[in-house]
């Protein structure tokens, strides 16, 4: 054991520095706890369209009555689009084209002797706004291939109320995409049949959207030519719980179809629930950090006559100051293992009960929180080196 | 570093004295070179101990300048010091400095560990001379101030040094320890040709001092 260190040992006391140790334990458990739950749990607030940009709104007008429909009709004039579009809340502003001819669909698995056949109707959106890979939505014209995306209502209505009853096997999102859909289209005398391909379910979008690029075309070929006024709108916000978006809403009477400005609202009270916590974890480590302090000064005016020996035979401020400061790290780095390890041991234990509850919960990843435990622990120790540094260097100085 | 200068330095408690103080050394230009003896005697209260701890840059409530080969002591940096304690200054300090929670042998290697300048057979040998090899593993705290003197100049001699300041540093020794620390010492000088100077309030080694002053 360096003789240095045999001295300045003296008068360390282990009750103030495992107080240190455990406070600054808890304060940084509960950063690190608190980021990583944030990181976790956002994923269950967050859109579950993955094809789908997050912070959309699907607006459209109130039908207040039937006077109302025949006088104004429930669609979006061009001058309320453009206004729409200029809100301070808007970032972009698509409009849902609805189909201009007739479609019908049936859906034959002639294995099993079932076919079923419904009326349809098809929709479509700017490309911008589905956020899917762009080999899979794009419409070659011409072409006998439609990509489209379903409510997974559909697929509920199938495994839950048609496939029980008739006692037929469930079938999961993946099996489903492997069927294909007979379309059959008819307008402007023609009528044609294509292969509707199945590339994803939509738990937000109560209607069957097909790609841009094909409305435009089957429009141009089956419609009658006349421009339909978009019932629907998707609008693209720069924050879903802006306050400003519910007060325009009210006073348009527009409405929005799903709870995406709740879940804003949910995601923002997970954020300050988190932000408070955190702030918490924040305030007990500054506080241990504190205690630290108080500590080494004491420990260093107990010691000062042996510091002042050491320096006057030839010992520097650094090496003197360097037990202090390789004391300091130390505790710092156990405290940095521990609160890791207390974070992944708590995850393992919430992340059981959210799956229970979300079983599609996609957890965050750990070396965000492994990185920031890190930067913590490089802020804390630079702060300690640096007080313990100046310690010494005042007692260098003391008898100027 | 060939040499200290004192210029018209006072200490500041014995400024009110100016007028009517009488010394070799204060308010004096005075000039100590390497490889010189030179015997400073005082009466109590007179200001040694204050005088070896400016030189050592551990107190700087004087006026006047000292100079060290030229160079204003005040504006030597703390690295600059550190070097100086440990390459060409060296202090047998009045009340020895020592860590009273170590042993006799670890107050030496402290200070050996940081210079690597003594080999361990040396310092055996100097702990056999000065009649404490006994001692080696005794704590400092438990040995009379006599013995503590011999032990402080035993770290004293464990760097290189260009002069080497001891302050009263047998005023608890008897002659023929006393004799055996100056001779120690005087070897030590000679090896490294370094300036030596001795403070003393009335009993002190028998050497061939070059200069002495009063202060």
């Amino acid at each position: 054991m360096s003789l240095v260190w045999k001295l300045l040992r003296q008068h360390i006391s282990i009750g103030q520095f495992a107080g240190f140790t455990l406070a600054n334990l808890i304060g940084m458990a509960i950063i690190l706890l608190g980021l990583q739950f944030y990181l976790d749990a956002a994923g269950i607030f967050s859109s579950k369209d993955s094809f789908m940009k997050k912070d959309y709104l699907v607006v459209s007008k109130q039908v207040g009555s039937l006077k109302d429909l025949v006088k104004n009709g429930n669609e979006f004039s061009d001058a309320e689009v453009i206004r729409l579009k200029q809100q301070e809340f808007t970032q972009s502003l698509g409009a849902f084209q609805p189909a201009d001819f007739h479609v019908s669909a049936s859906l034959g698995m002639d294995d099993l002797g079932l076919n079923f056949s419904t009326e349809m109707f098809f929709e479509s959106v700017p490309d911008e706004f589905i956020d899917i890979q762009s080999s899979e939505w794009v419409y070659e014209p011409n072409s006998n291939m439609i990509p489209i995306i379903l409510p997974r209502t559909y697929l509920n209505l199938y495994n839950f109320s048609f496939a029980q009853t008739k006692g037929l096997s469930k079938l999961s999102e993946d099996m489903f995409k492997m069927i294909t859909i007979q379309i059959h289209i008819s307008g402007s005398g023609m009528h044609d049949t294509y292969q509707g391909q199945i590339v994803g379910f939509s738990n937000r979008l109560n209607t069957i959207l097909v790609p841009q690029q094909f409305m435009d075309w089957a429009n141009n070929k089956y419609g009658k030519g006349e421009p339909v006024p978009p019932s629907r709108l998707i609008l693209e916000v720069k924050n879903p719980t802006d306050d400003a978006i519910v007060k325009y809403f009210q006073e348009k009477g527009y409405e929005t179809e799903d709870d995406k400005l709740d879940q804003g609202k949910t995601t923002w009270f997970l954020k300050t629930m988190v932000g408070i916590v955190m702030g918490v974890g924040v305030l007990i480590t500054a506080l241990a950090l504190y205690i630290l302090m108080l500590s080494i000064y004491l420990l260093v005016q107990k010691n000062t006559t042996k510091l002042e020996n050491l320096l006057l035979i030839g010992y520097s401020p650094a090496r003197v100051a360097l037990p202090y400061q390789l004391l300091t790290i130390g505790l710092n780095a156990l405290v940095l293992v521990l609160a890791l390890a207390l974070v992944f041991v708590v995850r393992g234990e919430y992340l059981h009960l959210l799956r229970a509850l979300y079983p599609d919960l996609v957890a965050g990843s750990v070396g965000t929180v492994f990185l920031a435990g890190v930067a913590l622990f490089v802020l804390v120790s630079l702060l300690n080196m640096l007080v313990i540094r100046q310690k010494i260097a005042v007692i260098w100085k003391l008898k100027d | 570093m060939e040499k200290i200068v004192l210029k018209h330095v006072l200490p500041a408690v014995f400024q009110e004295q100016r007028a009517v103080l009488q010394s070799d050394v204060w308010l004096q230009e005075l000039s100590l070179q390497r490889g010189e003896k030179v015997l400073i005697e005082a009466e109590s209260g007179t200001g040694k101990s204050s005088l070896c701890s400016y030189i050592f840059g551990y107190r700087k409530d004087f006026s006047g300048e000292i100079l060290f080969d030229g160079q204003d002591i005040n504006t030597l940096k703390t690295g600059q010091w550190v070097e100086l304690r440990k390459q060409s200054l060296s202090m047998l300090w009045q009340d020895l400095r020592l860590f009273p929670e170590l042993t006799a042998w670890e107050n030496v290697q402290i200070k050996n560990n940081l210079t690597h300048f003594q080999e361990e057979k040396q310092l055996h040998a100097w702990f056999e001379q000065l009649g404490i090899a006994d001692k080696e593993q005794a704590l400092i705290g438990r040995m009379s101030f006599g013995q503590q003197q011999r032990v402080a100049l035993i770290r004293a001699l464990c760097q290189p040094f260009h002069f080497i300041f001891v302050d009263e540093p047998v005023s608890h020794l008897d002659e023929r320890n006393a004799q055996v620390l100056g001779d120690i010492l005087s070897q030590e000088v000679a090896r490294q040709g370094a300036g030596l100077v001795v403070t003393s309030i009335g009993k002190h080694m028998q050497l061939d001092y070059q200069k002495v002053l009063k202060l």
